[in-house]
């Protein structure tokens, strides 16, 4: 391997394993913030409780996302100097104000909501997370309008003085059709993974609070903290948020692909290892063979309309350039080289984007019809489905970011059809000027450092999720916060 | 004066911030291990971890949002002058991957720390973020002291032939000393200012001993930065850092007036750092193989449109974070105390 392969995999490495806590960060702020309103518009306790018990789990994954966010930032400097020059005019930008308008609010006032509970009025306490819940979503827009200018370059003209790519007009930036819906999918992906992790971790306990009582002759039990009942309405709220994201997903994927027909054709053909120009192909479902020479592979399912409706709307009449004759254009276009990604990565990392999203929505669905009516579900299959069902939001998220990633190789600003042709820049063109060992050196610490925090993180998470509600979380806090005169004691977190 | 010198000012202002706040967050990190083993030599090991936990407990609601001071900064850097933003992250590879490293292992560990009730568990995040405050504290300054001396900046803007003694020599080593030894007595203000009783009493004794140590290597750092790059304007920011250190020399000696010790530690951070941007002005980074090499802010800077986008962004949103940290500020300024620590919350450390 040399640099540049070292440091498409430390990019590589770094961002998947960054986006597998985003997701989370960016759906449960938003439920706790729901849990906490109930709470405080109700006057509950249970919901305050809940409010608590999934905060706590809140906390443990954003510390994790805030370290690893540093790193993300810091890399495009270290590792992609090149690319940073091309673009920094136009790409610095939103990263600036993704500090000054989302960070600079998320990380203040998640201090504010973590250690304000007896400092704060109820009232701005609750605004507190609220806020919290709204930069994370903020940043996930500044981020993915700079990722988008990489897939689909708006808002700027190459100066040839000075070799780069120049912003003439932020607002084209900012509403760059492929950031409006990158974001809202990867926004409904991140609601899918808390939704169906609050559910899943609801349900869970559902079944084993009911069956621990029960088994005891119906007598309360020490390691059930809280009654089954108080988890059915935040598995209820779970499960529609994760509904309510599935269909978001279909329908704003659907639109992002009709895109990428048009913007990045090379990234569809390759999602479909489609290698000649075909009118009406097949969508393949499976396929046997590596994929590295495209005519080798065996279509083993195939399903008719669902490739041109994905394309155009439309069931036929509709043509799909494979990969050898973009090929061909590339190098006329843009000079010899390799203009394919690699197809059998793009090819399943679509397929499994797709397919996992079954598994929540599976699941989902049976939990809102075993808790129907007030049902409290009791069977031992229900809660092992729900433990299977929560990592696969997360995989499915990563998948989709692989697949748009890997799909825009070998370029790092893919050129845009309609736009100024001269911003495009290769990977191999903006990547730093480092030695091979010295990349090695980032590469094998971050890449060790992450899998011990992960292992932490997994830890943790584990531990809190079957330790449940604690017992010093189940009185509220006072309404007020006591006069400055008094000595009163801090909630301390640390 | 132009957007690029306005830049300048903003980057240098936004590394200002993130010096200030996170100065005296690596400084509480930092002194965090030392007043736990002072309380604990009396009072056994549960004054030991009660006395680290209200220490870290003065930073807990505000250290993260201080942490963003950096990430903005650098932000502000790639957004406002791409090629010095380019040339410095790759230039400096390694070091930065090394403050990287550091500062994961602060966030989880502080945020960790007290997720499990378990001394073992505590031992390992304390040395998280011991590493994690100390590591940063001296590499920024050496960071600080690379950039003002300069780096082999070839003329297409790449750093060419980078040697160990480019990174590590005598004058960049006594940056590093200079920034941890300030930041260590800007921890000690904030624990003046922010404890009471027992944890007060030792931070102050610490701080006492530090003194001569910083004023010494303080001094000796400012003297040498001066005497090579010195300009008129950055004598003036040297000044009031040599007055403002001493000012904070006998209010910490005394023990006395907490709020005019901090004041005045964090008007070092704020002078020393002002020297640094004075000097380099209007460098981003010399080249050392020829001047007209150097990286400037009219070079390396991003066009016109981009540097008045960002000026109306920060116009907009540095008021509002400064109003909001402020008040967070306002919001925990209740003392903090060893004796008056609750219980932890932590799970039990084995899984029974």
């Amino acid at each position: 391997m040399d640099a540049l392969d070292v440091s498409r995999w430390q990019f590589g490495i770094t961002t998947v394993y960054h986006f597998i806590f985003v997701p989370l960060t960016i759906g449960l702020a938003p439920l706790i913030a729901v849990m906490q309103t109930i709470w405080h518009v109700t006057g509950r306790s249970e919901w305050y409780r809940l409010t608590r018990f999934f905060g706590k789990l809140f906390l443990i994954n954003f510390a994790i996302g805030v370290a690893t966010g540093i790193v993300q930032e810091f890399q495009f400097g270290m590792n992609w100097s090149e690319y940073s020059r091309f673009v920094g005019d136009v790409f610095g930008a939103p990263l600036a104000m993704e500090g000054l308008a989302a960070f600079f609010f998320e990380s203040t006032f998640i201090g504010l909501w973590i250690f304000g509970w007896t400092r704060l009025p109820r009232i701005v306490h609750l605004a507190c997370i609220w806020i919290v819940a709204i930069a994370v979503n903020m940043s996930a827009f500044f981020i993915i309008s700079a990722n988008s200018f990489m897939q689909h370059p708006v808002g700027a003209t190459f100066n040839p003085d000075t070799g780069r790519a120049e912003l003439h007009s932020i607002l084209e930036l900012f509403t760059n059709n492929t950031a409006i819906w990158a974001f809202l999918h990867a926004v409904a992906g991140a609601f899918l993974t808390a939704g169906t992790f609050v559910a899943a971790v609801c349900a869970w306990w559902m079944v084993r609070s009911r069956r621990a009582v029960a088994d005891n002759g119906g007598a309360a039990v020490e390691k059930v903290p809280a009654p089954a009942g108080m988890y059915r309405p935040a598995a209820v709220l779970g499960c529609w948020v994760a509904l309510v994201s599935a269909v978001a997903l279909i329908f704003t994927g659907d639109i992002q692909g009709k895109l990428m027909f048009h913007q990045q054709p090379m990234k569809m053909a390759s999602a479909e290892s489609l290698c000649h120009t075909e009118t009406d192909p097949m969508f393949s479902v499976l396929t046997v063979g590596t994929h590295n020479n495209c005519d080798s592979i065996v279509r083993v399912i195939e399903v008719p309309w669902v490739l041109p409706l994905l394309a155009e709307g439309r069931i036929s009449g509709v043509t799909l350039e494979g990969v050898e004759d973009l090929q061909a254009q590339a190098e006329e276009n843009f000079g010899p080289g390799n203009y394919r990604p690699n197809l059998f990565v793009t090819y399943w990392a679509f397929r499994a984007m797709i397919g996992l999203l079954l598994v929540p929505v599976l699941f989902a669905l049976t939990a809102l019809w075993l808790t129907r009516g007030g049902r409290i579900p009791d069977q031992r299959w229900f809660s092992r489905f729900a433990l299977l069902t929560i990592p696969t939001p997360f995989l499915a998220n990563s998948a989709g970011w692989i697949f748009t990633e890997m799909g825009r190789q070998p370029w790092v600003v893919v050129p845009n059809p309609d736009g100024d042709q001269l911003i495009r820049l290769t990977v191999q063109d903006g990547v730093s000027n480092h030695s091979v060992g010295m990349v090695w050196i980032s590469l094998t610490t971050l890449t060790l450092t992450y899998a011990v925090l992960a292992v932490i993180w997994f830890y943790l998470l584990r531990r809190y999720v079957a330790v449940g509600p604690q017992e010093h979380d189940s009185e509220p806090a006072p309404p007020e916060p006591p006069a400055d005169d008094d000595v009163a004691p801090l909630s301390f977190a640390y | 004066m132009g957007l690029q010198e306005l830049w300048f000012i903003l980057v240098a202002v936004l590394f200002l911030g993130f010096f200030v706040l996170e100065g005296f967050d690596f400084g509480v990190g930092m002194l965090m291990a030392p007043l736990g083993k002072m309380a604990g030599r009396s009072g056994g090991p549960e004054a030991d971890d009660n006395h680290r936990r209200a220490v870290l407990n003065t930073i807990g609601p505000v250290w993260d949002g201080n942490e963003v001071w950096l990430i903005t900064a650098g932000g502000a850097m790639f957004a406002a002058f791409p090629g010095w933003y380019a040339t410095v992250f790759s230039g400096l590879f390694l070091p930065l991957l090394v403050i990287l490293f550091s500062m994961i292992l602060r966030v989880v560990a502080i945020e960790w720390r007290g997720k499990i009730d378990d001394p073992k568990w505590r031992h390992w995040a304390d040395i998280g973020i011991a590493l994690g405050s100390w590591i940063p504290a001296i590499l920024w300054g050496t960071a600080f002291a690379i950039l003002v001396r300069g780096l082999p900046v070839a003329e297409n803007q790449q750093v060419v032939g980078l040697t160990f003694s480019d990174v590590v020599n005598p004058y960049t080593l006594l940056g590093g000393l200079a920034t941890c030894g300030v930041f260590l007595l800007h921890g000690v203000a904030f624990l003046a200012l922010k404890t009471m009783g027992e944890v007060r009493d030792n931070a102050l004794r610490i701080g006492r001993w530090l003194l001569a140590p910083v004023v010494v290597v303080a001094g000796l750092f400012g003297l040498w930065t001066q005497t090579l790059y010195g300009k008129p304007g950055s004598w003036v920011a040297f000044g009031i850092a040599v007055l403002a250190l001493l000012g904070a020399v006998a209010l910490l000696r005394a023990g006395t007036r907490d709020g005019w010790a901090f004041t005045l530690t964090t008007v070092v951070v704020v002078g020393v750092v002002a020297m640094l941007f004075i000097d380099l002005y209007p460098n981003l980074l010399p080249s050392t193989l020829n001047p007209d090499w150097n990286l400037t802010i009219y070079n390396a800077s991003s066009n016109p449109y981009t540097l008045k986008v960002m000026t109306w962004a920060a116009a907009i949103f540095a008021p509002l974070v400064i109003g909001y940290q402020a008040w967070t500020y306002w919001v925990f300024r209740k003392r903090i105390s060893a004796e008056r620590i609750p219980a932890s919350i932590g799970l039990p450390g084995r899984t029974s």
